[in-house]
C-alpha cells in the first residue's frame, strides 16, 4: 500500500461515513415519526424506520468489510492498531457512563425519592399533603409508588434464573479468555471451540432473559408500567440485554473470522476488542445482579 | 468502498482530491473536515442568532408584540440548543481538527474516517431538530434543559431526543478521535509537557465529553420512555421524581459548560503569548488548573438546582464546591495577565479579542460566584441575572475566543492576511454592543425579571429596550465578520508568511501558509527552540 514507506498511515477516502450519517438519520426520523403517529397511522414511520435499520445493518457490513480487507492487506501498522485500541477503550468508557446514568437513577430513587415520598427525611410535606398513607418500600410492596402505578406485582426472585444467568455470563468470560490464550498460542481448534462456547453461552443468556421477561409480564404482572420499579428494572436489564445481543453477534462474527484465518498471534485487535466488550457486559451484569435483583 | 479503493491511496495521499463530492463528503483529511465543521458552526451561529434577534424584538417593549407565547418559547429553546450544540461545540471541534495535528506533528487525526462520520452526523441531527418547527404540534418549547413534566408535553420530544442522541454520538466519536490523536500521534520528541496549552485543553475537554455525553443520552432516553412507553422515572405517583431528571441533566450540564470554555482557555493561552512576545507564565500551572477545573466540574452540578429544595447539607456542599472552582480559574486569569506583564505587546485583532475575553469572561465568573451563594441564588435563580451570567461566559468567553482564534489562524488556513482595519471595526463594534446587550440584563435580573418569558412588567421597559438595541447591533456586527472571512479567503492579496505573527511559536507555524493539503507525512524532527514550551522542564 502506498503508505508503507511512510511512518504514518492515512486511510483512503471512503463513502461509508457519509452513508452512515444518512442511514442513522433515516432510522431516527422513522422512529420519531412512528412514536408520534396517531394510532393506526404509524405505517409511514414504521416503513422509514425499517429502511433505516436495514441501511444501518448494511452500512456496518460494508464498512467493516472494507476495514477487514485493508487490515488483511497489511495496511495497518502498529500505530493504527494503537489508535483502534484507544478508540475501543474510550468507547467502552462512554458505555460505562451511559449505564452509570441508569444506575445513578436507581440509587437516587431507592435512597432518596421513594423514602421521601414515604415521609422520611427531606420529603415530609409531599408525603403529608399528597400521599399520607404511602409507606415507602422497594420491591413488590411499594416499588411502584404511592399510586401503585401498573397495579400490584411481584418481583423476579434473584436466586432463580438471574443466578443461573450470572453463572452463564461468568463462565462465558472464562471461555472467551481461554480462547484468547489459545489465539496467542496459535491453537485454532481450541479457539474455535471456546469462542463457539462463548457465543452459545451468550445466546443461552438471552434465551433465559427473554423467558424471564415473559414470565414477568404474564405471571408476576411486573411490566414497564409497574411504577419506578418497573422502569428501572426493564431499562437496566433491557439495555444490558441489548448489549449482550450486540456482543453475541460480534463474537459470532469473530468466530467466522477465526474460521477464515483472519487472525494470527500478533494481529488480532478485532478479537481483543470484542473480548473487552464482552467483559464489560459481564461486569455490568454483576452490578445488575447485585443492585437490581439481590438488594 | 472496499479493497480496490485502497489502491487510490497513493494519489489521494499526494495529489488533490478529484471531485467536489470526493473532497467534501468522503474526506479523511483533518483540514477539510475542520473546515466543514467551521462552516457548519458559522451557519448555525447565524440561524441561532436570527432566533435571538426575534427574541430581542419581542422583548423590545412590554406587551405582546410579534408572536404567540408558544413560538417565543420555541425560540428560546431552539436558540440555546443551536448555539450550544450547533455553534460553540462544533467550532471547537473544527479548530481542534485543524490545529491539533499541526501542533503535535501528526499527519492527520488518528481515526480519519470516524472523523468524517462525526461531522456528517451533525447536519442531519440539526435537520431533524429544526424540522420540528414545522410539525403540527410545534417544536420543543420547554427550554434547552428539557425539564419534565413540562418537556413531556411537547409533541416534538421524540425528534429532539433523537437529535440529541445523534449529537452525542458525534461528540463522543469526535472526542475519542482527539484523545487518540493526542496520545498516539504525536511526533517523536513532542512530550506531553511540551504540547501547546490548546492541545492540553482539548485533551481534557475530550475526556469530559466522553464522560458526560452518555449521561445526557441516558437522561433524555428516560424522558423518551416516560412519554412514550409509560415508565415513571420522573413521575412521583409512580415513585419517581422530576428532580431526578435535573440531577442527571446537570451532572452532564455543568461539565458541559466547561466543555464550552476549556478549549477557549487553550486558545487564549496561545494568542496572549504570541502578541505579548513572551512565553506563557506558569505553563504547568495552566495545564494543572485546567485539569483541576475539569475534576471539580463533576461535583458542582447541583448549583443549578439550589431553588428546587435540596437538603441543607447538599446546598452547602455544592455551594462550597462551586466556589472552589474560582481558585484554578483565578490561576488562569492571573497567569494570562502575568504573561502580558512586561511583554512587548501589539494589538492585532486576535489579541484584542483575547483581551476582551480576559476582562469580560472574568465578569461572567464574578456573576457566577454571586449565583453560587445559596441564599442569593434563591433571589437570582431563573431571572435575567442568570441570563447575563451565562452570556458573559459564553458570548464574551467562548465565542470571543473562537472569533479571536479564527483571526489568529485564518492566515495559516488561507495563506492570506485578513483585513486588519475591518477586523478592528468588527472587534470594537462587538465589544461595545455585547455589553450594551448583556450588561443591563444584570439589573433586570436583580430587579426580578424572570427569564424565558415573552412579556414583562413595564418597570423593566427601559433596560429591555437598551438590551434589544445592543442585540440588534451586535447581530449586525457579525455580518462584518463574514465579510472579513470571505475577503480573506477569496480576495485578499496580502500573502501570509509561514510564521504569520512575529511572536508565534510552535510546530504549526513551521509549515507553509496556506498549510498544504497534507502536512507531516513523515514525523517532523522537533527542535525544542521552535516550540512555545520546548524548555519547560529545563
Ligand atoms: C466561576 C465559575 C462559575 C460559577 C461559580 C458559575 C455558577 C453558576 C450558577 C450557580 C448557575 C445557576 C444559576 C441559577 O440557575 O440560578 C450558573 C448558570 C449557568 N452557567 Fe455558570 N458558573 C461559572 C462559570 C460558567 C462558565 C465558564 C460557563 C460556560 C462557559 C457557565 C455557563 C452557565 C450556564 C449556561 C448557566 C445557565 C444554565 C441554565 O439554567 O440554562 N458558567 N452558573
Ligand atoms: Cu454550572
Amino acid at each position: 500500500m502506498g503508505q508503507q514507506h511512510d511512518a504514518y498511515f492515512v486511510p483512503a477516502k471512503s463513502t461509508w461515513p457519509f452513508v452512515a450519517a444518512v442511514v442513522m438519520f433515516i432510522t431516527v426520523f422513522g422512529a420519531a415519526h412512528w412514536l408520534n403517529a396517531e394510532p393506526g397511522d404509524a405505517g409511514f414511520g414504521k416503513t422509514v424506520l425499517s429502511v433505516g435499520v436495514i441501511g444501518v445493518l448494511g452500512m456496518f457490513f460494508g464498512w467493516f468489510r472494507s476495514v477487514i480487507n485493508e487490515s488483511l492487506a497489511g495496511s495497518y501498522n502498529h500505530q493504527v492498531d494503537t489508535s483502534f485500541r484507544m478508540g475501543m477503550m474510550w468507547f467502552i468508557f462512554s458505555e460505562v457512563m451511559f449505564f452509570g446514568a441508569f444506575f445513578g437513577a436507581l440509587f437516587y430513587i431507592r435512597m432518596f425519592s421513594v423514602p421521601w415520598l414515604g415521609g422520611h427525611g427531606h420529603g415530609v410535606l409531599t408525603h403529608q399533603f399528597l400521599w399520607s398513607d404511602y409507606a415507602a418500600a422497594w420491591g413488590a410492596n411499594g416499588g411502584n409508588g404511592p399510586e401503585q402505578a401498573g397495579g400490584a406485582f411481584r418481583t423476579v426472585p434473584a436466586w432463580g434464573l438471574p443466578l443461573l444467568n450470572t453463572l452463564i455470563l461468568l463462565t462465558s468470560s472464562v471461555t472467551v479468555t481461554i480462547a484468547h490464550h489459545a489465539l496467542r498460542a496459535g491453537h485454532r481448534g481450541r479457539i474455535l471451540l471456546f469462542l463457539g462456547l462463548t457465543v452459545l453461552l451468550g445466546a443461552t443468556f438471552l434465551y433465559f432473559q427473554a423467558h424471564e421477561y415473559i414470565e414477568a409480564y404474564k405471571e408476576l404482572n411486573l411490566t414497564l408500567h409497574s411504577g419506578v420499579y418497573g422502569s428501572t428494572f426493564f431499562l437496566l436489564t433491557g439495555f444490558h440485554g441489548l448489549h449482550v445481543t450486540l456482543g453475541t453477534i460480534m463474537l459470532a462474527v469473530i468466530w467466522l473470522r477465526v474460521l477464515k484465518g483472519h487472525f494470527n498471534k500478533e494481529h488480532h485487535f478485532g478479537f481483543e476488542a470484542v473480548a473487552w466488550y464482552w467483559h464489560f457486559v459481564d461486569v455490568v451484569w454483576l452490578g445488575l445482579f447485585m443492585f437490581v435483583y439481590i438488594l | 468502498m472496499s479493497y480496490a479503493a485502497t489502491h487510490d491511496q497513493h494519489d489521494d495521499h499526494h495529489g488533490a482530491p478529484k471531485s467536489f463530492f470526493q473532497r467534501w463528503f468522503m474526506s479523511t483529511n483533518h483540514k477539510d473536515i475542520g473546515t466543514l465543521y467551521l462552516i457548519f458552526s458559522l451557519t448555525m451561529f447565524f440561524i441561532g442568532g436570527s432566533f435571538a434577534m426575534l427574541i430581542r424584538a419581542e422583548l423590545f417593549k412590554p406587551g405582546m408584540q410579534l408572536m404567540q407565547p408558544y413560538f417565543f418559547n420555541e425560540l428560546t429553546t431552539m436558540h440555546a440548543l443551536i448555539m450550544i450544540f450547533g455553534a460553540i461545540m462544533p467550532a471547537f471541534v473544527g479548530l481542534g481538527n485543524w490545529m491539533i495535528p499541526l501542533m503535535v506533528g501528526a499527519p492527520d487525526m488518528a481515526l480519519p474516517r470516524m472523523n468524517n462520520l462525526s461531522f456528517w452526523i451533525l447536519p442531519f441531527a440539526f435537520l431533524l431538530m429544526l424540522s420540528t418547527l414545522f410539525l403540527p404540534g410545534g417544536g420543543p418549547a420547554g427550554g434547552w434543559t428539557m425539564y419534565p413534566p413540562l418537556a413531556l408535553q411537547t409533541d416534538s420530544l421524540a425528534y429532539v431526543v433523537f437529535a440529541i442522541h445523534l449529537m452525542g454520538i458525534s461528540s463522543i466519536m469526535g472526542a475519542i478521535n482527539i484523545i487518540a490523536t493526542i496520545l498516539n500521534m504525536r511526533a517523536p520528541g513532542m512530550d506531553l509537557l511540551k504540547m501547546p496549552v490548546f492541545v492540553w485543553s482539548w485533551l481534557i475537554t475530550a475526556f469530559l465529553l466522553i464522560a458526560v455525553m452518555p449521561v445526557l443520552a441516558g437522561a433524555v432516553t428516560m424522558l423518551l420512555t416516560d412519554k412514550y412507553f409509560g415508565t415513571n422515572f420522573f413521575n412521583p405517583g409512580g415513585g419517581g421524581d422530576p428532580v431526578l431528571y435535573q440531577h442527571i441533566f446537570w451532572f452532564f450540564g455543568h461539565p458541559e459548560v466547561y466543555i464550552m470554555i476549556l478549549p477557549a482557555f487553550g486558545i487564549i493561552s496561545e494568542i496572549v503569548p504570541t502578541f505579548a512576545r513572551k512565553p506563557i507564565f506558569g505553563y504547568k500551572a495552566m495545564v494543572f488548573a485546567i485539569a483541576c477545573i475539569a475534576f471539580l466540574s463533576f461535583i458542582v452540578w447541583a448549583h443549578h438546582m439550589f431553588a428546587v429544595g435540596l437538603p441543607l447539607g447538599a446546598e452547602i456542599f455544592f455551594m462550597y464546591a462551586t466556589m472552589l472552582i474560582s481558585v484554578p480559574t483565578g490561576v488562569k486569569v492571573f497567569n494570562w495577565v502575568a504573561t502580558m506583564w512586561g511583554g512587548s505587546m501589539t494589538f492585532e485583532t486576535p489579541m484584542l479579542f483575547a483581551l476582551a475575553f480576559i476582562i469580560l469572561f472574568t465578569i461572567g465568573g464574578f456573576s457566577g460566584l454571586m449565583l453560587a451563594l445559596v441564599p442569593a441564588d434563591f433571589q437570582y435563580h431563573d431571572t435575567y441575572f442568570v441570563v447575563a451570567h451565562f452570556h458573559y461566559v459564553l458570548v464574551t468567553g467562548a465565542l470571543f475566543a473562537i472569533i479571536g482564534s479564527a483571526y489568529y489562524w485564518m492566515p495559516k488556513w488561507t495563506g492570506h492576511m485578513y483585513n486588519e482595519f475591518w477586523g478592528k471595526v468588527h472587534f470594537w463594534n462587538s465589544v461595545i454592543w455585547v455589553n450594551v446587550l448583556f450588561f443591563p440584563q444584570h439589573f433586570l435580573g436583580l430587579a426580578g425579571m424572570p427569564r424565558r418569558i415573552p412579556d414583562y412588567n413595564v418597570a423593566f421597559a427601559n433596560f429591555n429596550m437598551i438590551s434589544s438595541i445592543g442585540g440588534f447591533l451586535f447581530g449586525a456586527t457579525q455580518l462584518i465578520f463574514v465579510g472579513v472571512v470571505i475577503h480573506c479567503v477569496f480576495f485578499s492579496k496580502k500573502k501570509a508568511t509561514d510564521r504569520v505573527w512575529e511572536g508565534a511559536k510552535g510546530l504549526e507555524w513551521t509549515v507553509p501558509s496556506p498549510a498544504p493539503h497534507h502536512t507531516f507525512e513523515v514525523p517532523p524532527v522537533i527542535n525544542d527552540d521552535e516550540l512555545a514550551h520546548g524548555h519547560v522542564n529545563d
